[in-house]
């Protein structure tokens, strides 16, 4: 009997999720006369920066008149191509999305170009040698980035001579931030010699892999003289790493860290990082209006370029009361 | 005894590796009054893994299988994090987190043994809808929070040792008093070994089965508290994931049949402490992070091949018999082919 009462119920839920389906996609072919609808598939919310990321592009949809469908991939690829499909399949006027890593994105997105839906990379890029898979790709310039934080470091020890002894948090393997930051980050410093970085471990972009690879690096490479992790949350998890270990971030290892969310704002004016290099994730207007661009045809630069900044301790203390995410 | 021998072997082989790259690699010293050393956060971090291994091994011996761990891991964290962030006590959000994680375990135990759904899929449900509940808590944010009593569980220290692994040593004591003093490990062996005749033989089935889900959960619940207050925070999204796939396998590894029946509780501990060694070990010979998984997966499979003893009977047991030339041990191996 209780079988049959959860076939039964199974069945209805199914229905009910059929129903939902075909329900989206009318509205999304109904709306494409009028208002714009953008299909936003977003990474998942891996950090503080991706929440900030999220709200911005659904707090600057709202306002410029769009209707946003978002769906959250938890840091799947394979997610992330279902919710693409979808889009396609409801038929909506643009498709805007960060991609989880670099590449096999071009089955996919040559579906969206068949089917004529232009599509908007945000913030991280693909690897696609046919750029005219999307229309452009708005977001940070990772390799910048990591120069930036490669300048700063060579600055702070142009007068010593001793060898430093760089460790890196990469983040996930094969995504863009991660490779571009990294590579950004040697060209700046492989100029001299006497930096050397000594381990290199990816942490996820998380703050409890950030750690626990910190708490391996601090055991088996004892001299360790600057952390360079490629986000704020990696750094966060590593300084209390550091800390049990009975060394002082900041005085006995130098932090570097990418991204200036706040709890890392808060951390470099307490003096526990040493340097953030901005990363910001408010790229919701910029996209709104690309998006509006796009879907009338009009030319846009194939990429756009958010403005960022970078803060020491000083500047960070300054930012800090007004950082909203 | 003896089915423990080679999962120590193969721990005691990797740590000697380690030696080779990290000179004191052994070394335990004393840092800011509490014990400092690789030794110690093998044991440390691998404390919620050995946990969520323990009742995994309970409910992989009643046959059945629990995909849903890894996310009452983020759950639990999740709730505890956010009824501290609203200032609620230290106890009541443990309480609140571990009495939740007990109900979601009997929820899973409920679909296995009265509604009668297979293990894997019952689970799966929960997998799936579980990690969106953690982060229907969470706001899908990370909350961060900043409780030095909450702290203690996963990254505090008790009488200079890290309190994650007296947690763990106290929960393996009850566990190993309850399966292996009371009766009770052979009733879970029975169901696990035919469910229809220990119920005709007057065990109750369903009671044992909805226990075993509710520990593991519990057990999980544990470990989430233990991962969030490490870091101070709760991840809705990456806390526990992926743990459900590492406590399978420290169960295999540990000698336990995925059919169900005899279970091996220390050699899950041993097959939790191999993975968490294994991933120690990786950071510090520095393996780069592109091939990190692919190391993983051959030194896993070596690690399964040499616990088979049909495999070791045919590399190295064939060999050795073929050395000395006698004339009956060729018949006994060309009968047993």
């Amino acid at each position: 009997m209780l079988k049959r009462i959860s076939a039964l119920m199974l069945a209805g839920l199914t229905a009910m999720a059929v129903g939902g389906c075909g329900g989206s996609g009318g509205g999304g072919a109904a709306s494409g006369g009028g208002a714009i609808t953008m299909g936003f598939s977003q990474v998942g919310a891996e950090s503080g920066w991706r929440t900030a990321n999220t709200k911005s592009v659904q707090d600057s949809a709202k306002s410029a008149g769009i209707t946003l469908k978002f769906s959250d991939a938890q840091q799947k690829q394979e997610n992330q191509i279902k919710a693409i499909r979808s889009y396609i399949q409801q038929k909506v006027d643009v498709i805007a999305f960060s991609p989880v890593v670099e590449s096999g994105w071009d089955t996919v997105l040559k579906e969206a170009k068949n089917a004529k839906i232009p599509v908007i990379l945000t913030d991280r890029a693909v690897d696609s040698k046919d750029t005219t898979l999307y229309k452009t790709f708005l977001g940070s310039d990772f390799v910048e980035e990591g120069k930036k934080a490669g300048k700063w470091l060579v600055d702070e020890y142009k007068d010593s001579k001793d060898p430093v002894n760089i460790v890196e948090l990469q983040g996930t393997t094969g995504s863009a931030p991660a490779n571009d930051r990294k590579s950004g980050f040697q060209e700046v410093i492989g100029a001299d010699p006497k930096f050397k970085i000594v381990a290199s471990q990816t942490g996820d972009f998380t703050r409890a892999k950030g750690k626990e690879v910190m708490e391996a690096f601090l055991k088996s490479t004892p001299d360790i003289d600057v952390l360079y992790a490629h986000n704020d949350d990696m750094g966060l998890g590593a300084i209390e790493a550091i800390e049990g270990a009975g060394k002082v971030p900041g005085k006995d290892i130098k932090i570097i860290t990418v991204d200036a969310v706040k709890d890392g704002m808060q951390a470099l004016s307490d003096g526990k990082i040493n340097y953030i290099v901005e990363c910001s994730p408010l790229l919701g207007p910029q996209l709104m209006d690309l998006a509006k661009k796009v879907v009338k045809n009009e030319t846009v630069p194939t990429r756009v370029i958010t403005e960022e900044t970078a803060f020491n301790q000083e500047q960070a203390k300054a930012a800090l009361p007004n950082r909203q995410y | 005894m003896r089915r423990l021998l080679w999962p120590a072997v193969i721990l005691a082989v990797l740590l000697l590796v380690n030696v080779f790259f990290t000179a004191n690699f052994f070394s335990i010293q004393m840092r800011d009054g509490h014990l400092y050393g690789s030794l110690i956060d093998i044991l440390r971090f691998g404390a919620p893994l050995i946990l969520v291994s323990l009742g995994m091994t309970l409910v992989i011996a009643t046959g059945g299988i629990d995909l849903s761990v890894g996310s009452v891991v983020a759950i639990s964290g999740a709730l505890a994090c956010l009824q501290i962030s609203q200032d609620a006590g230290v106890f009541t959000a443990v309480v609140l987190a571990l009495g939740l994680s007990v109900l979601l375990g009997a929820w899973n135990g409920l679909l296995v043994a009265v509604v009668g759904i297979q293990p894997i899929i019952a689970t799966l449900i929960l997998m799936v809808a579980g990690r969106g509940l953690a982060q229907l808590i969470t706001g899908g944010q990370i909350i961060t929070i900043n409780s030095p009593s909450y702290k203690i569980i996963g990254g505090g220290y008790w009488l200079t040792v890290p309190f994650g692994i007296l947690l763990v040593a106290v929960v393996l004591a009850i566990t190993v008093f309850l399966t292996r003093r009371l009766a009770l490990g052979m009733l879970i062996e029975s169901v696990g070994g035919n469910a229809e005749a220990s119920r005709l033989a007057g065990i109750r089935s369903r009671g044992i089965i909805i226990m075993v889900y509710a520990f593991a959960a519990l057990c999980a619940g544990v470990a989430g508290l233990m991962i969030s207050s490490n870091v101070s925070s709760a991840d809705g999204n990456n806390a526990g994931l992926w743990v459900e796939l590492d406590a399978i396998l420290a169960v295999v590894i540990g000698g336990t049949s995925l059919s169900g029946g005899r279970f091996s509780l220390g050699g899950t501990v041993l097959g939790a402490l191999i993975i968490q060694t294994l991933t120690t070990t990786i950071y510090s010979i520095g393996v780069p992070p592109e091939t990190t998984l692919l190391f993983k997966a051959l030194v896993v499979t070596a690690v399964c091949l040499i616990q088979s003893k049909s495999f070791r009977e045919k590399v190295f047991g064939r060999r050795r018999r073929a050395v000395p030339p006698s004339p009956a041990a060729e018949e006994k191996v060309r009968v047993t082919a």
